[in-house]
């Protein structure tokens, strides 16, 4: 009896049919897709998209070139330079990120005493030819002057957990 | 028509003005179908898109569009395809057979578009009116499979050699079931002919079409022809999982654009070839006002685009069979099936007609 049942539910191709029905259903079912530019997913304050290198309110710099970042970077992807500028104090000369290389882990924010290399919520970055992904201490800068405001809300609400 | 004719006679007198008439005329009609077909093709690509995308919740393309419109988004895209697949290089590799190469995209494609010749889009449109359409279409899609085998050959890679392989193997077995099942259509209609194979179903209605009393056939020619277009579920020729791409594993460009056409226009051939003898080919479905008002390729059309849409229904649904299970489908299901309805009608159409009209349900004639 259970193999006459089988040969049917196979000949009749039961299964096939059941299989077409769902596929069927699902043709209108509501689509889930974001429509990324004009739409875009909710980012996490610990989001960990583009670099930035942070001032202090006075204007002054915020990195000391202790190099642990560098140290702890499992990329390999900050270069750092450093010596005494005029006034005594300890600054790079030289605070390159190679984004090529980065795997965006975070550990270089971690490891920061001074909360100066951080990263932002830019993921739409881009670079047009070879060495347009090495990010210089200026331009990270540069982000970091441009997004403080966003940068300084994030690292606020993530305060508590940290 | 018989004014152009007449020009053609006054310009080039009588003999040659008659034979290039025919040439000019024929070149016209090859360029009315085979234009709309590539559209056609071009278009199916984007409604496969759009379909799978849709039955896997997704939207599929809808970017690219016509001079900024924003409700024609994503129907630019297969254009967008072609600018880009023509602009790229076709790149030869070394050790492949250069003529061999570059020939085996010409040699799918043409069977291809070649098949068309013979397909009656109405009563009276139709570009070759032979006797023996259904075995020239027989002899045309069997055509096809050189491309592939000598492009998989001509590739000299493992993939496409693989692929080439177990598409003839796949191809040559399910031609066999596919033309058993048009043994029986040509059995019912008594015709090779496919306008005579479409007005044996004309009758009242859709009751009267191929698809009722051969309904197990039409399974069989449409499951055969998924297997005949290497088409998901039977896409082993392809299976971009196990072997890449298949026999067109080193194609780029253009070359691999061409056997995508005639992936496509062969998809369209046979749901052509499925309307035409199993779902009455331009005629409506009930012939009464409505239905008879609108013209018969509008109806042909539909039919074909009803098909086509199962096509996509099938490559969304089905998991890829393993190829075992392919040839054991081919050669121990559908074969025996179709010899099985071969006997059976052909006994039924012998028997005496005192007897067949006893039958309470008498589909057969």
């Amino acid at each position: 009896m259970d193999r006459i049942r089988k040969f049917f539910s196979t000949f009749l191709l039961f299964e096939l049919l059941k299989g077409m029905a769902v596929t069927g259903r699902y043709l209108f079912k509501p689509k889930i897709t974001v429509h990324f530019p004009e739409e875009k997913t909710p980012q996490s304050p610990r989001f960990r998209g583009l670099h930035a290198l942070r001032r202090y309110p006075n204007g002054e710099e915020r990195c000391i070139a202790c190099k642990l970042c560098e140290a702890v970077c499992p990329a390999m992807a900050i270069t750092i330079d450093s010596e005494q500028r005029a006034d005594g104090t300890r600054r790079t000369t030289r605070y390159d990120i190679d984004l090529s290389k980065c795997i965006f882990c975070g550990f270089c924010e971690e490891s920061c005493p001074v909360d100066s290399i951080v990263e932002t919520r830019i993921l739409e970055y881009h670079g047009e030819k070879r060495g347009d992904l090495i990010y210089t201490k200026e331009m990270l800068l540069a982000i970091g002057d441009r997004y403080e405001e966003q940068i300084a809300k994030d690292r606020e609400a993530d305060a508590r957990y940290r | 028509m018989e004014n152009i004719q007449q020009y053609f006679v006054e310009i080039f007198g009588a003999e040659w003005g008659a034979m290039l008439f025919s040439l000019a005329s024929n070149m016209t009609f090859i360029f009315a179908i085979v234009i709309p077909l590539l559209l056609g093709v071009a278009y199916l690509t984007f409604a496969e898109r759009k379909i799978i995308a849709y039955m896997q919740i997704r939207v599929g393309p809808n970017r690219v569009t016509f001079f900024g419109i924003p409700w024609l988004r994503g129907w630019g895209q297969p254009i967008a395809d072609a600018v880009k697949a023509i602009m790229k290089e076709i790149v030869i590799p070394t050790g492949a057979n250069k003529l061999l190469f570059v020939l085996a995209p010409v040699l799918t494609i043409m069977p291809a578009l070649a098949a068309w010749a013979v397909i009656p889009f109405s009563p009276e449109l139709v570009l070759a009116d032979i006797n023996a359409g259904l075995l020239y279409i027989l002899a045309m899609t069997s055509m096809g499979i050189y491309g592939i085998i000598i492009a998989g050959w001509a590739s000299n890679s493992k993939y496409a050699f693989l692929g080439a392989m177990r598409s003839a193997a796949q191809v040559v077995s399910y031609e066999l079931a596919m033309g058993f099942a048009l043994v029986c259509v040509l059995m019912m209609s008594q015709s090779l002919n496919l306008g005579d194979i479409v007005n044996g179903q004309q009758g009242s209605s859709f009751l009267n079409w191929y698809l009722i009393p051969l309904f197990p056939m039409f399974l069989v020619y449409l499951i055969s022809g998924v297997a005949e277009t290497n088409r998901a579920p039977f896409d082993v020729a392809e299976g971009e999982s196990e072997i890449v791409a298949g026999f067109h594993v080193d194609y780029s460009g253009m070359a691999f654009t061409v056997f995508f056409l005639a992936e496509y226009s062969n998809m369209i051939l046979v749901a052509t070839l499925t309307s035409i003898m199993f779902l009455g080919g331009w005629l409506p479905p009930v012939d009464m006002a409505p239905f008879t008002l609108i013209p018969g390729i509008v109806w042909l059309l539909l039919k074909i685009a009803f098909i086509l849409f199962f096509f996509l229904w099938f490559r969304a649904t089905f998991p890829r069979y393993r190829y075992d299970q392919i040839m054991r489908l081919g050669w121990k299901i559908f074969i025996p099936i179709t010899l099985v309805w071969i006997v059976l009608l052909g006994s039924i159409m012998q028997l005496p007609e005192s007897i067949r009209n006893t039958f309470p349900l008498n589909i057969w004639f």
